[in-house]
């Protein structure tokens, strides 16, 4: 009788549970939507967000509000998302960072690719290789044949472990293969204020953060990190016109879902993020910051799930050359 | 441009009705926020930027800056009322401005306080509208070997921040120092102190501990015996200034001034330093340091104006270098960003009309605040009359919910509750809590550029004393020792630093 009870409680449950389940896929969004950003207010990736968050607000017809969930270089707020509701409401946008946790961190309480539903992909934002304007070097050619003379003697900022500038750096090293002095800062501000300052050589940073001290002559550019030049710097050549082959870096966006988010909702959110994407307005506003939305084609979960996967392999193997860790 | 031409222009734009209403707006939620314990002025900036987007960049940039240092006015008034500081700068207040107001002086703290604050913050204000492009320059000049040795003198002058045993005070800056090193380290990502905890990786939350030790700790001690508790105040003597306090504020608000805007413009933790700096320096240069730590006035004053000008002119590398001196004004890079201007040495030439109207309204959002804050005075003096069974759990609740809501970290408002009773402990035991925030923030700083330093000297120390600037912050850290060593000036000492335990 009591098992009677039981099953019949049990089927209860399951079905309104699913109908609910069904009608909230329907009506998605009927509540703000939250996206976390694993880091600070203010920096990069927070401002990507909230850009993109605003032209999402208007697609939904719900707020979309930002939530900053700073610390542990990215792996606290995503391991909030990885443990949030999957109804759809609690939605994560992170970098690069979401590909090289794994090899950084020993041990993750989330796994980047089975604990999260892909989104789509926001943006991928190229690096520039620059330095202090007095520095030495006149051209690209000089710069590396300077590094590898000098090695050690050139100082290289960074903003900490797995870092995007470090990244850069360590793959900037890999290919010279040649040792600089990195020098950590809490952050990449902290670090320009130092080469704008000219305590320090050289740093590789984001467009985001680079390109308006470039244009002003405050320091000096060598090379972007993609395979193209770019349209704000377009006398800056690439890494492969300097002969560095095989240089490819940019720092890719993504939005995120906890799994077994409804594909409903997730296919409601690819679309409110391509609408989001072909805004005039981010468009702009991106263009203002050196980078571009990616196009439609590539907001899509498919991408976003094969970008992390090929990312995350990547990086295992340059950061255990490296010996970097983070714990 | 000329100067005046340009402040025209700046003037013409802050003084924009609209302008000028959301300068008060940001100056009002600024005083509110500081005031409200634990909830500070990045919070409430991050989560009023999207509702800037929809505004001029002009207005959203001044709205968002009188946030801010609105901010640090109301912080100063939850200080000396209940000793409860919302960041470093109002730790110092809270020394002598909340032993002023168990006398009964709550008034007068808190009018000296907003009349430094409104004397400093226009000083500062002309510095920026006058050479912040040269300060920002100069500030350069500081690299991590000049950061280092700035910060060994600022800790070697300041153990005048006890007024009690010295040896504790010096123990206390040591525990602040340990407590600073929790974390994740930033050069090998190694963590520090944490028990494995990742939601310690980020170190501890300043607000939370500040609350705690400062804070929850007095709560404690009030409830400890219910028929001696203070209730705050016991009989509010006066409201205004005498005429013997006006005349005993004005060297202090005068240096405060100084030092805080020099110290604001250095974006790598300077504005950090110049509240602590400038209650050494008042309390070195006062006719009664043993005042100090018992209701001093110029121990409000000095620090209030230093605090407030370097809020003022921390702005100076953020609208002239677009580089941040610290989390709020990331934030506000945010802001500018998300306006579609890109913070960088162009503003100035590109968007005069933002950068000078920023600056005009910086004047117009520090008159609003002295307006808006004397008539409050006799209100918050009010507030102590509250029943302290009723206040009390409000000033908890308020506390938890303001240091929650920064990071959303629930390990915070256990490090209240831990550094609530730590806090205690330590009244008990006769130490001071001031020591140890100054510790705990300074700590850090110190470590990251002495690291810094050596990684660039490739760890030859000989850095510090080649670099100028560096090797003479040295040679007068070194002379404060000397002078705190000379047998004559130790019998003077002697008295500075009456033991009272």
């Amino acid at each position: 009788m009591k098992t009677v009870v039981k099953m019949l409680a049990a089927s209860l449950v399951a079905g309104s549970a699913f109908s609910v389940a069904a009608v909230m896929a329907q009506d998605y969004p009927t509540q703000p939507v939250t996206i976390v950003v694993p880091f600070s207010a203010g920096g990069p990736t927070d401002t990507v967000t909230r850009l993109v968050a605003a032209a999402m607000s208007e697609d939904l017809g719900q707020q979309v509000v930002v939530q900053n969930v700073g610390g542990a270089g990215g792996t606290l707020g995503a391991g909030q998302v990885a443990a949030a509701a999957n109804d759809g409401y609690t939605l994560l946008l992170h970098h690069i960072g979401m590909s090289t946790a794994p090899a950084l961190y020993a041990s993750l309480p989330y796994d980047p690719m089975t604990d999260f539903a892909p989104i789509g992909l926001v943006t991928e934002v190229p690096m520039t290789m620059v330095a202090r304007k007095d520095f030495e070097p006149a051209t690209l050619e000089d710069l590396i044949a300077y590094v590898k003379e000098n090695g050690e003697n050139v100082t290289y900022a960074n903003a900490g472990i797995g870092a995007a500038s470090q990244l850069c750096g360590l793959l900037f090293q890999d290919a010279l293969e040649t040792k600089l002095t990195e020098v950590p800062y809490q952050g990449t501000g902290p670090a320009m204020t130092d080469l704008l300052g000219g305590q320090i050589d050289m740093m590789c940073d984001q467009t985001t953060n680079t390109t308006s001290q470039i244009q002003a002559g405050e320091i000096k550019a060598y090379a972007v990190t993609t395979p193209e030049r770019i349209a704000v710097l377009p006398d800056v050549p690439t890494m492969a016109e300097g002969g560095v082959e095989n240089f490819n870096l940019s720092i890719w966006h993504g939005l995120y879902a906890p799994a077994g988010t409804d594909p409903a909702i997730v296919e409601r959110l690819t679309q409110a993020l391509q609408a989001a994407l072909a805004d005039e307005t981010v468009g702009n506003s991106f263009a203002e910051l050196g980078t571009y939305p990616v196009p439609a084609s590539e907001a899509t979960p498919e991408a976003l799930a094969e970008k992390l996967e090929g990312q995350t392999a990547l990086w295992a193997e340059v950061i255990a050359a490296a010996g970097v860790s983070a714990q | 441009m000329d100067l005046f031409a340009s402040l025209g222009l700046g003037f013409s734009v802050a003084l924009d009705p609209v302008n000028i209403l959301y300068c008060f707006i940001g100056v009002l939620l600024g005083t509110l926020v500081g005031v409200l314990p634990g909830i500070g002025p990045t919070a409430t900036i991050a989560m009023l930027l999207p509702i800037t987007f929809s505004l001029n960049p002009e207005t959203a940039l001044i709205m968002l800056a009188g946030i801010y240092y609105g901010a640090q006015y109301g912080g100063s008034t939850t200080a000396i009322l209940i000793n409860l500081p919302g960041e470093s700068s109002a730790a110092v207040t809270a020394i002598d401005g909340y032993q002023m107001a168990r006398q009964g002086r709550a008034g007068p703290a808190l009018a000296a306080a907003a009349l430094g604050s409104f004397f400093a913050g226009s000083v500062a204000t002309f510095l920026l509208a006058a050479f912040a492009p040269p300060l920002a320059r100069a500030a350069l000049n500081f690299g991590a070997p000049e950061y280092f040795s700035l910060i060994v003198l600022g800790l070697l002058v300041s153990i005048a921040l006890a007024h009690g045993s010295i040896i504790k005070a010096l123990g206390m800056i040591v525990l602040g120092l340990l407590l600073g090193m929790v974390g994740q380290d930033i050069y090998t990502g190694t963590p520090r102190f944490t028990f494995g905890l990742r939601e310690l990786f980020g170190g501890l939350n300043f607000v939370a501990v500040a609350v705690g030790v400062f804070g929850i700790a007095e709560i404690l001690r009030n409830l400890e015996n219910e028929h001696e508790r203070e209730v705050g105040v016991k009989a509010v003597k006066n409201l205004w200034l005498t005429r013997d306090d006006l005349r005993r504020i004005i060297m202090p608000v005068l240096r405060g001034t100084g030092l805080g805007s020099i110290l604001g413009v250095l974006p790598g933790g300077g504005h950090i330093l110049s509240a602590f700096a400038s209650y050494s320096a008042e309390k070195r240069l006062s006719k009664n340091p043993g005042e100090f730590g018992k209701g001093a006035i110029e121990g409000v004053a000095g620090p209030e104006s230093a605090n407030n000008a370097a809020a003022q002119t921390s702005f100076i590398p953020l609208m002239t270098l677009g580089i941040p001196a610290h989390p709020v004004m990331a934030l506000m890079i945010g802001a500018f960003i998300l306006q579609g201007i890109t913070p960088g040495p162009n503003v100035i030439n590109e968007q005069p009309a933002l950068f000078w109207g920023i600056i005009a309204s910086m004047w117009i959002g520090n008159l609003l605040l002295v307006v808006l804050n004397l008539p409050l005075v006799g209100l918050w003096v009010k507030m102590l009359s509250i029943p302290y069974r009723v206040l009390f759990p409000a000033i908890v609740l308020f506390a938890c919910i303001g240091t929650f809501s920064i990071n959303q970290n629930v390990y915070d408002i256990y490090a209240i509750a831990f550094f609530g009773i730590v806090g205690y402990l330590l009244i008990r035991f006769g130490c001071e809590p001031a020591p140890l925030l100054l510790g705990f923030v300074l700590g850090p700083l110190l470590e990251e550029h002495l690291r810094r330093a050596m990684i660039i000297s490739r760890g030859d120390p000989m850095i510090f004393i080649e670099r100028p600037i560096s090797a003479t912050l040295l040679i007068m850290a070194l002379a404060a020792v000397l002078v705190a060593v000379l047998p004559s000036i130790r019998r003077r000492r002697a008295e500075v630093f009456v033991e009272d335990d």
